[in-house]
């Protein structure tokens, strides 16, 4: 036998107790929606789950209408200190679920369970935990004294990091004293549904927080309700640019994390194994689902050729397959069209003439699913150079100097993050002034931290989640 | 400092290969100062994320008795005696009396004075491991601080070589490699390579213990590992066991690194013996898992990598118990030896 | 008797230089009450688009120069200002109809104002900027920084050069370029202010002043894929949600109209910044 190929093992799913349908979660309650269920299901086999109720424009009103008589009757009467014990509370119960919110989230988003399980649902409870602390302590934001909230919250987030979006959403926005109402991805709809369970555990008073779930016109619906104080959206730079354009003139204050075209810049002094894993988990973390993905390296060309075969080596190691399984690497891509939009864009950088690679591992027959690929002899005109493929997918540049990979790095529309990989402190520090990118990683890359402000330049979106720049983002004064 | 004048250096062929004929102190620390860095905190992480793998079932078996296949099964105690070392060697042969299935260790490893006893023990079972055989391995060059002249650590190799030893292990002298005397600490390994060396032109093996807890940095752990085998070692190991840390998971995954470099530059391969604190199955899996995703799983061989270890096997033997009646062992299961 | 006046020829302020329109256009500028007093630059779209192709040129070196020295040169400005202290009320009250204490007053205010914000250049990024003490062994630092090429909308009414200065400080305090229009009716002081800037160290290209109308010249600068930010503040008499759905094309950052002058705020210089957030792994070994 071949030891790595690690005999199976799988994660249990009988932690679980879904229900076969789903309602939206408004005024503390589960109520039937009125627009038709849709399903969703298991990306790695296609597999129902659930039945999932539809939201539609009455229902988003019906929602918007909890949240702001929750607002006015409870949660703006409440002291700071009791919404922070709220959001103890959740951060406690998330982390007693914690294994069941892994299980549901590798489930239905396709993501490993080892990403689940040591990355996402430990950041959620982190997140609760430190906008917790935030809300007694408003007068210290650096907004002036007793800042106010701003009303009714509006949030709308992706598939990619289904709690974890949730959580960068709601934990600042009750913290500072709004309501929520949320919809959450028509794909990963599941996790946040679970969220809602917990919310009636910690007795949340009703309305605080609605999640209602749909798809794109539910989103629209509820972003654009004439009662929505804030927007905060997370996704594709396409919906950003329609999201701003709709509330121009309303005077809502809006929050966009939207997409990007991150360069990983690696230079020729940089610790080269920690840089090959840098490279891959910049690119190949959850399936490369991640906006402020490393998906452009920009390699020196002096190195350049090592590089690529110590990361082709490296990924032929990576282990594709269940996501429930605890060995797994990289998971099932999260839907049939993102496989479509993936698997085009690389037919693309093909017929441009770039080098495709792929590391070599089985297929499974059913589900949807993209073997890590690279592709070197790319040119910065390239489709898949300038284009967000939102998949695991690494398009290969070099450069010669600094100053060219700096230019090369800031050539995009995008601004979202950036990695820089050298032994010299100096020059790190010198290029990371010189990006134009809202995170860099040194020596490091996709890090995150409820302490610490996320989010893009230009047409990656504005704003900051996490961090005192967060909670700003939900309270009346500042910029944005 | 040393200076880093035009000393020409022993002529050891790995060198002269890579660095050029004219081997210098100059030029053996320009080729250390060309290695790349390490980023010690990507270095962990990434030890770190090798230590979540999952092993089960079927993979958990071969990976019991690998660990056992791959133990140096060591007693290097101011106490040690003839008896302590027959009883050493009896728990290499049969591990479990239990169980005739399980395998036997790759070696046992003690001081010098103590490889007649150990070879007399072993009796017909001494020989190869990758044959099926128990090697005796033998601490060597003023263990384990490494402070005396090199005369007594080449008289000590020797001695032990002479007395039926087929590996050394030898320690480097961190006093002049923390000082910047690698070529110091070159010509010893060089010298001490030489002293393994036996009658009929054949040579025991040499495992270079760089002892990394007083090397201290990855950098230094890099430069060290590099530095040893272009000396001629034939495998590199994290340490004596008696200077803590011992053995890291972050360590070996770096050495493992530079060993896989090596390959790739020269197409020979080096061994790797993390050495000191692996106590529990579950660690020693830790570190299968690590040597097959960094080097391939054909380095699981005993040729190629060891565990420096004594009460480990214990451990294994119990997981092992468990893994073949369903039920959870006691340490009154498994021998005191 | 009397001297003849020799009057001055009002023109563009863009790249450091007093170009005319490229259109060759020009409009009467008049008192309150009617009387001529000059004849303004009519700026066009191409002059909107030179001029953000000359803020863009000059935002490197400005944003790269030293808080201390971006203060300094600040600072200078406003010693500029009071030297010509007299011009800017004989223009506030020809333009504006003002009386001589209500126009010593707005300039009196535009400079000290000039002279509060010239001392943030150095300490907006402490007040906007965090230490983040994250879970993990890294440093971890959020800076704001300039966003880019800021357009601007200068207040319309309600004091012409107080009105600029009100917008024009708080944007490139922080390293950011500008391109600005000015009052419609009353430009005067606008230009007057361009050839304290040109004398001043304010290298060219960093300010860039068009006259003319707004609602010409504004849709083309928010919808200009070159802009990062676009402030509405004198916009509130033009279609101005129009303006902010154009911006959106590449998601700049909009201020919207404000009535009267904006006060001054640090957040109306941290609304013109990114906040970029560096980790970088630390360990002793």
């Amino acid at each position: 036998m071949s030891f790595l190929d690690y005999a199976p093992a799988p994660e249990s799913t009988s932690i679980l107790h879904l229900k076969k349908s789903y309602g939206l979660f408004i005024d503390g309650q589960f109520v039937k929606g009125h627009g038709s269920p849709f399903l969703t299901i298991s990306p790695s086999t296609e597999e129902r789950i659930a039945e999932i109720a539809n939201a539609n424009a009455k229902d988003v009103d019906t929602a918007v209408a909890a949240a702001r008589r929750a607002y006015d009757r409870t949660w703006s009467k409440l002291s700071g200190a009791d919404r922070g014990k709220y959001l103890f509370r959740i951060a406690r119960l998330v982390q007693e679920r914690a294994r069941e919110l892994a299980v549901a989230e590798s489930l239905d988003n396709g993501k490993p369970i080892k990403e689940s399980r040591d990355v996402d649902v430990p950041l959620v409870a982190a997140w609760f935990f430190y906008y917790a602390g935030w809300a007694d302590k408003l007068d210290y934001a650096g907004l002036g004294p007793n800042p106010r909230a701003l009303g009714v919250a509006a949030q709308v987030i992706p598939w990619n990091f289904p709690l974890l979006m949730l959580a960068w959403k709601i934990a600042p926005a009750l913290a500072a004293g709004n309501t929520v109402v949320l919809k959450p991805a028509e794909t990963t709809p599941l996790t946040a549904l679970l969220f809602a369970e917990i919310l009636q555990q910690a007795d949340l008073p009703a309305g605080v927080v609605n999640i209602i779930t749909g798809a794109g016109d539910t989103g629209e619906a509820l972003v654009n309700h004439p009662d929505v104080n804030k927007v905060a959206f997370t996704g594709s730079t396409a919906v950003g640019r329609a999201i701003a354009k709709s509330v121009a003139g309303t005077g809502k204050k809006v929050t966009l994390e939207l997409g990007g075209k991150a360069a990983n810049i690696v230079f020729d002094d940089a610790p080269i194994d920690q840089a090959v894993e840098g490279i891959v988990n910049g690119i190949f973390f959850n399936q490369g689902h991640v906006c402020c993905a490393g998906s452009r390296l920009l390699v020196q060309e002096s190195i350049h050729d090592e590089v690529i075969d110590r990361l082709k080596t490296r990924m032929s190691t990576l282990r594709l397959g269940d996501p429930l399984d605890k060995n797994t690497d990289i998971g099932a891509i999260n839907s049939k069209e993102q496989l479509e939009r993936i698997r085009e864009l690389s037919d693309i950088g093909e017929a441009e003439g770039a080098e495709r690679w792929s590391a070599p591992c089985e297929i499974p027959a059913k589900g949807f699913w993209f073997a890590p690929t690279i592709f070197t002899n790319v040119s910065t005109s390239s489709r898949i150079a300038r284009e967000e493929i939102f998949g695991p997918v690494l398009s290969v540049l070099t450069f010669r100097t600094p100053a060219e990979a700096i230019a090369k790095a800031n050539n995009t529309p995008y601004g979202l993050s950036a990695g820089i990989w050298s032994d010299k402190g100096s020059k790190i520090l010198a290029v990371a002034d010189q990006l134009r990118a809202g995170v860099i990683w040194a020596n490091t890359f996709n890090r995150f931290d409820p302490a610490s402000p996320f989010g893009g330049y230009k047409e990656s979106g504005y704003g900051r989640e996490g961090g005192r720049h967060g909670l700003a983002a939900y309270l009346e004064g500042g910029s944005w | 400092m040393n200076s880093s004048g035009p000393s020409a250096l022993a002529p050891a062929h790995r060198a002269i290969e890579l660095i050029g004929s004219d081997l210098t102190e100059k030029s053996l620390r320009l080729h250390l100062e060309g290695l790349s860095g390490v980023d010690a905190v990507g270095l962990e992480q990434r030890a770190a994320s090798l230590g979540t793998r999952s092993i089960k079932t079927t993979s958990k078996a071969w990976a019991l008795d690998t660990i056992i296949r791959l133990i140096d099964l060591t007693t290097l105690e101011g106490a040690d005696t003839p008896g302590k070392v027959r009883s050493l060697v009896a728990k290499a042969l049969t591990p479990d009396p239990q169980d005739a299935s399980t395998p036997r260790v790759a070696a046992v490893c003690v001081y010098g004075d103590m490889v007649p006893s150990a070879v007399e023990a072993l009796g017909s079972a001494h020989g190869d491991p990758d044959a099926g055989g128990i090697s005796v391995a033998a601490v060597a060059t003023a263990f384990p601080s490494g402070r005396a002249s090199l005369a007594v650590k080449l008289a000590d190799t020797a001695d032990a070589v002479a007395a039926g030893a087929d590996e050394i292990d030898m320690v480097i002298d961190r006093g002049a490699f923390l000082a910047g005397n690698y070529g110091l600490v070159f010509d010893q390994i060089v010298a001490v390579k030489e002293a393994c060396r036996r009658d009929d032109g054949s040579y025991a093996h040499l495992k270079v213990i760089l002892e990394t807890g007083e090397l201290n940095t990855y950098d230094n752990v890099r430069k060290a590992s590099w530095l040893s085998i272009l000396a001629g070692g034939d495998f590199i190991k994290t340490s004596t066991g008696k200077v803590s840390p011992a053995a890291t998971l972050p360590v070996t995954l770096l050495m493992l690194e530079v060993v896989r470099d090596w390959h790739r530059l020269t197409g020979e391969r080096i061994g790797v013996k993390p050495a000191g604190g692996i106590r529990a199955s579950k660690d020693a899996i830790k570190y299968l898992v690590t040597v097959a995703e960094t080097v391939g799983e054909e380095w699981l061989v005993p040729h190629l990598f060891r565990f420096g270890a004594s009460s480990l096997l214990n451990d294994v033997l119990l997981q092992r118990q468990k893994l073949s009646t369903g039920r959870y062992s006691g340490p009154d299961y498994v021998t005191v030896d | 008797m009397s001297r003849l006046a020799v009057p001055k020829t009002y023109k563009l302020y863009i790249g450091g230089k007093f170009p005319r329109s490229e259109s060759g256009r020009t409009y009467e500028v008049v008192s309150t009450k009617g009387a001529f007093l000059a004849n303004a630059a009519l700026a066009s779209r191409k002059d909107a688009r030179d001029a953000v192709v000359a803020a863009r040129g000059a935002f490197a070196g400005w944003s790269g120069a030293t808080a201390y020295n971006r203060g300094q040169v600040l600072y200078r400005i406003a010693e500029l200002l009071e030297g010509r202290r007299d011009q800017f009320i004989d223009e506030v009250v020809a333009t504006e109809g003002a009386s001589r204490p209500s126009a010593t007053k707005q300039v009196d205010t535009a400079i000290d104002a000039w002279v509060w914000y010239a001392g943030w250049a150095d300490k907006y990024v402490q007040a906007a900027g965090n230490g983040n003490p994250v879970s993990g062994p890294y440093f971890n630092l959020s800076t704001p920084e300039p966003t880019g090429v800021v357009a601007v909308v200068a207040p319309q009414s309600g004091g012409s050069l107080l009105g600029l200065v009100s917008v024009l400080a708080p944007v490139i305090v922080s390293g950011n370029t500008v391109v600005v229009i000015a009052s419609e009716s009353a430009p005067l002081s606008a230009i007057t202010l361009s050839e304290v800037l040109a004398t001043s160290d304010v290298p060219g290209g960093v300010v860039n002043v068009l006259t003319g109308s707004p609602k010409e010249i504004a849709p083309w600068l928010a919808g200009h894929a070159d802009v990062n930010a676009l402030d509405l503040a004198g916009a509130e008499a033009l279609d101005w949600v129009d303006l902010q759905i154009s911006a959106a094309d590449t998601l700049k950052r909009v201020l919207p109209p404000v009535v009267g002058i904006p006060s001054p705020s640090l957040d109306r210089i941290v609304a013109f910044t990114e906040t970029k957030t560096v980790w970088h792994t630390k360990s002793l070994i």
